[in-house]
């Protein structure tokens, strides 16, 4: 058969065909309607096509996509999303081979400012400046400034220093979540004399990055009894790692972590914190072998499938409180921000856009995300606890703050101060692993 | 999901351009003039591969050497990295564990690998002891990092325990130990779990050179008078000489390189770490990457003579034969 021959490449090229429309772009399951009466401010820009690159991947980017599915509709624009794991490397590298995209979220104010200070980035329009001044804070819109030009309007956020507990413990035990950190320190002396459990467990364990839960401690202590200004000062290197103020902050946490009539439920004595895992570390609140466990939000994805997160359910959460009642609420977090390469109109009405309290209610509404946008919803929620979040960060008193190991240097904040919190742990004392963290802190 | 059918067509477009590269080369190589063509010949073939090394090897190693004297901002700042390394304490705890591992795992491994090739050596079921100890060697070290991390897991005294070995301690009325805490034992505890992996390999190489120590040698030396024990002193060991030296110096080098398990099982905490892993915590996770770079020109300087003995003692023995 002399068509034998072809027939291998025929299949070949058929099987690659089939291949690459399955895996051609898949318009469907996205929620638009007719209605664009919100969106006639942004303009009409058909045929344009704005190209957005971030850390965002799987189902965060799809609700993502989602939530401005929308706003394409309307104006016509095309928006090209591509979320990279590798973002933090790649962006650099992008942007200094000429091949930035029009829009990057930054999932951090460091990295951002690196962009903005080598000239990649296009200040922010006055339009999404002052959209920003409507709806965020003051705080959130320094965190998009650098070196006094306003460059990123904040996306979503994530918030930190959630202390998790049993309510119906709580009820029956008769014991009142604490209002401030004395009334904290109290509580946990009466569980611990109470003896049916350890009052607190922790888990500091995470492969090479063990140590990262106990700088959210002392991250939320010296927010709390020093101020945001000293917090400022701290990461910013404005006063050195091994001033009084941060060992003190060190010692008020260790009150709780380095007291083995108060961890680790559980799981042994203080230095089991070091070899549990962070992930795990919630677990005996719900067997009931300690009262209390410090994580962020995201803690509530760690509990057992089925388990219900809520102020009357299985599992609920109170804000660590204030230290120092006079410094105010301040809270520890993170968000991403929204940095332009380009400043044509199409790019102009996405990030106007994007700092819209419109964004910010598509987005929340598919869940698993909360903002800081004042312009949002709390009832849009996906659950108690984000609704939670979202009145804690729109509450006008509320001093928000990133988390610091963030906006330190890599040297420092993903590498000795975890180190530092693992020899803390392991009984060396502050004092000194303030020293050696401050001398790992980079030159110049 | 779309640029899977453009990487398709990518692999298939470079593996054409390849064959046709090769194509062109060969053809050149034939058609060259005879009075040229041997030394284009060995030119042409080996073009390719030294190219690949050029790029591959020479290259990184040029520019890595390079970097060892930057600092984090990429300026030349002398021998700074290298004053930081012998004189910074965690920096030092890092080149000791690294002796304590060169020494120990080798040591420890061959011992054990050569013991117990002697022992099983025409006994029954010499094949299935075999493959139990061999085992070991086809887990990766991260693998294995894994499991002896569960096995040394700890809970407090009172807490049900979780780690065999903590278990098998309370069962026996003894306190709970943080095996991986406690400094410098701690260490111990992780050569331990590279000489369960390494023993094998050390088995079945020396095993197999035992099985090739002439009869004779073994029936004259037992005729003579001598003990098992001279026996295998006087007769084996010089007889299974050459593959005692490749067994000790490959996993000398393979200790030197040691990363996977200090990483998966301590991330280098509690002073555990070696030169790999704080070279890899350097340049990528603490921006240093000079001090990174520093590290591994010293890896490379511990690695290189032992790496040059391997070949002379291997070509030495290739002019016996």
């Amino acid at each position: 058969m002399k068509n034998r021959k072809y027939l291998l490449p025929a299949a070949v090229v058929g099987a690659l065909a089939l291949t690459l429309t399955a895996c051609g772009p898949t318009g469907g399951g996205t929620t638009t309607s007719d209605d664009c009466s919100a969106y006639g401010s942004y303009g009409k820009h058909d045929g344009k096509t704005v190209s957005v690159y971030s850390t965002i991947v799987d189902t965060e980017a799809t609700n993502l996509e989602e939530s401005w599915a929308q706003f394409e509709k309307c104006t016509g624009i095309t928006i090209k999303y591509e979320g990279s794991k590798e973002f933090e490397t790649q962006i650099g590298v992008r942007a200094k081979a000429g091949n930035a995209p029009d829009v990057a979220i930054f999932p951090q104010p460091g990295l951002l400012a690196d962009q903005a200070r080598a000239g990649n980035l296009k200040p922010a329009p006055k339009t999404v400046s002052d959209l920003v001044d409507k709806n965020w804070s003051a705080d959130w819109k320094k965190y998009g400034t650098v070196d006094g030009t306003f460059y990123a309007s904040p996306m979503l956020a994530n918030v930190k220093g959630y202390i998790w507990y049993v309510p119906k413990t709580f009820k029956d035990k008769g014991w009142e979540v604490p209002k401030t950190w004395d009334e904290m320190m109290t509580l946990t002396q009466k569980i611990a004399d109470d003896k049916a459990m350890k009052p607190w467990c922790a888990g500091f364990e995470s492969g090479e990055a063990t140590g990262w839960p106990g700088t959210d401690w002392i991250e939320d202590v010296v927010l709390r009894a020093e101020g945001p200004e000293v917090y400022d000062q701290w990461v910013t290197h404005g006063i050195p790692f091994n001033d009084p103020k941060i060992v003190n902050a060190f010692n008020t946490t260790g009150k709780v972590l380095l007291d083995s009539n108060y961890v680790n439920g559980g799981f042994g004595d203080v230095r089991s914190i070091l070899s549990t895992g962070f992930a795990q570390a919630g677990q005996p609140v719900l067997d009931g072998q300690c009262t209390m466990h410090h994580q962020a939000t995201f803690q509530a994805a760690n509990w057992p499938a089925g388990t219900n997160v809520a102020p009357d359910g299985d599992v609920w959460a109170f804000m660590a409180p204030p230290v120092d009642a006079s410094k105010g609420v301040a809270i520890t977090g993170g968000g991403e921000m929204i940095g332009a390469y380009k400043d044509t109109p199409e790019v102009q009405a996405y990030l106007a856009f994007m700092a819209s309290a419109d964004f910010a209610n598509n987005r929340v509404k598919l869940g698993g995300a909360i903002s800081a946008n004042k312009g949002l919803d709390a009832n849009n929620a996906g659950s108690e606890l984000d609704k939670l979040s979202i009145q804690l960060l729109q509450d006008p008193k509320t001093v928000f703050r990133f988390d610091g190991s963030d906006l330190m240097p890599g040297a420092v904040g993903s590498n000795s101060f975890w180190k530092g919190i693992v020899s803390w742990v392991n009984g060396t004392p502050a004092q000194q692993v303030a020293d050696s963290i401050e001398s790992s802190w980079p030159k110049g | 999901m779309e640029f899977i059918g453009g990487k398709l067509l990518q692999v298939v477009i470079a593996i054409a351009a390849f064959v046709a590269i090769i194509g062109i080369i060969m053809l050149l190589v034939d058609r060259a003039p005879k009075s040229i063509r041997d030394k284009v010949t060995v030119a042409g073939f080996l073009a390719p591969a030294a190219i690949l090394m050029l790029v591959g090897l020479v290259y990184p190693a040029v520019s890595t050497s390079a970097l060892a004297f930057t600092d984090a901002k990429g300026q030349p700042n002398g021998v700074e990295n290298f004053v930081w390394m012998f004189t910074q304490p965690e920096a030092l705890v890092t080149l000791r564990n690294t002796v304590i591992w060169t020494v120990l795992v080798p040591l420890l491994s061959t011992v054990f690998g050569l013991a117990y090739a002697v022992f099983i050596d025409k006994a029954r079921g010499e094949r299935v002891l075999k493959a139990l100890v061999f085992m070991p060697m086809a887990i990766s070290f991260v693998g294995a990092g894994i499991i002896w991390k569960l096995v040394y897991d700890y809970r407090g005294p009172g807490i049900e325990q979780t780690g065999v070995l903590n278990f098998l301690r309370v069962a026996l009325g003894m306190e709970p130990k943080q095996f991986l805490l406690d400094a410098p034992e701690n260490t111990i505890f992780l050569i331990i779990v590279m000489v369960w992996i390494q023993t094998g390999f050390a088995m079945v190489i020396l095993s197999a050179a035992i099985k090739g120590v002439p009869v004779e040698l073994v029936e004259a030396a037992r005729l003579d008078g001598a003990n098992p024990w001279q026996q295998f002193r006087n007769v084996t060991v010089p007889g299974i000489r050459g593959s005692l030296v490749v067994v000790l110096t490959t996993i000398t080098i393979a200790t030197l390189k040691v990363f996977d398990i200090v990483r998966t099982m301590t991330a280098g905490n509690f002073e555990t770490s070696v030169v790999a892993n704080e070279m890899y915590t350097q340049a990528f996770r603490a921006g240093e990457p000079g001090r990174g770079a520093a590290l591994a020109l010293i890896l490379f300087l511990l690695v290189l003579p032992i790496v040059l003995y391997n070949a002379r003692v291997l070509r030495k023995q290739r002019e016996i034969r």
